[in-house]
């Protein structure tokens, strides 16, 4: 029982935001030692279990270094980036022609999935696509519908926007043979006796993705119909104001 | 033929070209922190292999104590001025994304002709195929748009750190988790809490045994806010001996949507600050403060659908 201080270890360190690489690491030595924990075990037994763990621990690290494989492409997306990749990707979407909010948000989820199952996960994100062009396009989309819209449903859309960027992003991108999480499940099942293939948990990653594609969709099409319900609704109090 | 550890003197030495571009860095008062971590990881992937269990558990200990007292800054390495880049943009136009369309490419199919092909066979060899493919696939990419682009020597290594230290230490998160995993199988955490779950829900059925490990991806991702965090403790736990062992479900099928119920709990969570709290704040949403702010709750209803309709795709498709 005492080995699950390790994982209390993981969860404490992870909500009191104390840096991971330091919380894991910690975690594993506690769980090293603790499993060495009996009856009568010498402070030296204990300080070996340690050092055991610490070997236990850089063979596993040792192993694994294949997860940096994919460092490689950086240099090639750092080239791109700057000969405009971003740019381009940016008049890309500002070319969307929609008419509604939920609609401009539904071509974006499905770029934003395709592109990230292609690895391309740099071509979407907050700071670069959702706050300058994604939130503005779809608030546009609904001012354009309905004219001055309440500042309530405005943020609910840009809440939206931000959503639809990380459904696309989580749903697509692990059908990318090399993402992160991928390559963490083959290192760990590696651990543990097994082999699967990358290319294997790829194919298993796309029925979630449509899935979730198709979830994600069914709401946009029922907040097109919420947005013009209240907005309706609040134009017509807003005249109503004016009247009196 | 191209091995893995072709692959990693390729890694390596790029590394070492960030920790020596990363020392003559003077705008950056941590460049010794950055060249330290990313030199010695450099020696990680060129010479790991030699250095005993011991020696690489001391040098997991350096790297963690520059990663986590944030001895590491972020390099600012000359690149093209946003006008300049509009300016390549209208020249490239949709040609900037072959290169990176490569990359995949090569990897995938790399892949299918290791498999089934003899000319992919004797190329590329038979362990670890997909990653030796997408080193393959990186360097003909970079070729290709440096003979294209003729950009300054430098400037793929340059652009490449600019990256790299945008990640920083969390480039590591990976790699120490799926370490922590197997300290984990050392110490048999799983069968521990294994017992601890059977006992608390009955596993005897394969329906609960996979909702158990689905939802308990979620509920793990929601505390830790990370689902890679989740995932060795889960597995362990759950994955592995009841559903994978127990009931026979498929490895790659059990782990792909377990991984993929954790990010639902992602969605879920103010804990996950990048993804739920940072667009709050860039977007000035007036609840970015509350731990259900406007985008968290607009993830909910697609979040918890999608939880439930991952335990039935693994229920239906892993066994």
């Amino acid at each position: 029982m005492l080995v699950l201080l390790g994982i209390a270890v993981v969860v404490a360190g992870f909500v009191l935001r104390i840096n991971p690489l330091l919380v894991i690491l910690a975690a594993a030595l506690t769980t090293g030692v603790m499993a060495a924990v009996a009856p009568g075990a010498s402070v030296e037994t204990l300080a070996r279990a340690a050092l055991d763990t610490l070997a236990v621990f850089g063979k596993a690290f040792n192993d694994n270094r294949y997860l940096h494989v994919v460092w490689l492409v950086l240099p090639v997306i750092g080239l791109l980036e700057r000969a405009g990749m971003q740019e381009r990707a940016r008049t890309l979407i500002a070319s969307i022609r929609a008419a509604t909010a939920g609609r401009v948000l539904m071509i974006y989820l499905l770029l934003r999935q395709v592109t990230a199952a292609l690895g391309l996960t740099s071509l979407g994100g907050h700071p670069q696509m959702v706050r300058p062009l994604i939130a503005p396009m779809a608030e546009a989309a609904a001012e354009s519908r309905f004219g001055a819209i309440p500042d309530r449903l405005r943020f609910r859309i840009r809440g939206y926007a931000a959503a639809t960027d990380n459904v696309g992003l989580f749903f697509g991108e692990d059908i990318f043979i090399a993402i992160g999480s991928i390559l963490l499940i083959v290192g760990f099942m590696e651990q543990a006796g097994m082999t699967v293939k990358p290319l294997d948990l790829a194919v298993w990653a796309i029925p979630t993705a449509i899935v979730a594609f198709a979830i994600h969709t069914a709401r946009l099409v029922l907040f097109d119909r919420r947005l013009t319900r209240e907005a309706t609704a609040a134009a017509a109090s807003s005249e109503a104001e004016a009247a009196r | 033929m191209i091995t893995l550890d072709m692959v990693y003197l390729v890694v390596g030495l790029m590394f070492a070209a960030f920790a020596a571009l990363s020392a003559v860095d003077q705008d950056n008062p941590r460049w010794l922190g950055n060249a330290l971590f990313w030199g010695l990881l450099a020696v990680s992937l060129l010479f790991g292999s030699h250095m005993g269990d011991h020696g690489n558990g001391f040098l997991v200990v350096a790297l963690v104590v520059i990663g986590g007292f944030r001895l590491l800054g972020v390099g600012k390495p000359h690149t093209t001025t946003p006008e300049e880049r509009r300016e390549g943009a209208r020249r490239h136009g949709a040609w900037l994304f072959v290169p990176a369309l490569v990359i995949p490419l090569v990897a995938v199919g790399g892949t299918l002709l290791q498999d089934h092909t003899g000319v992919g066979a004797a190329l590329i060899a038979d362990r670890q195929t997909t990653v030796i493919a997408l080193g393959l696939g990186c360097v003909i990419a970079l070729v290709g748009a440096m003979a294209w682009l003729r950009p300054p020597v430098l400037a793929p290594l340059q652009e490449g750190r600019r990256l790299m230290d945008s990640i920083g230490w969390a480039a590591l998160l990976p790699q120490m988790l799926a370490s922590l995993g197997a300290v984990f199988l050392f110490a048999k955490v799983g069968d521990v809490v294994g017992q601890v779950t059977a006992a608390a829900i009955p596993m005897d059925t394969r329906f609960l045994a996979v909702a158990a490990y689905c939802v308990g991806m979620a509920l793990f991702t929601v505390i830790m806010g990370n689902a890679f965090a989740a995932f060795p403790v889960m597995t362990a736990a759950i994955g592995l001996p009841f559903v994978i062992l127990k009931f026979g479900g498929d490895p790659a099928a059990v782990c792909a949507i377990g991984m993929l119920a954790g990010f639902c709990g992602t969605l879920m969570t103010p804990m996950a600050a990048n993804f739920n709290v940072v667009p709050a704040n860039l977007l000035e949403l007036p609840d970015r403060n509350a731990p259900l702010n406007g985008v968290i709750r607009a993830q909910i209803p697609t979040a918890v659908p999608l939880l439930a309709a991952n335990v039935l795709l693994m229920y239906f498709l892993a066994f």
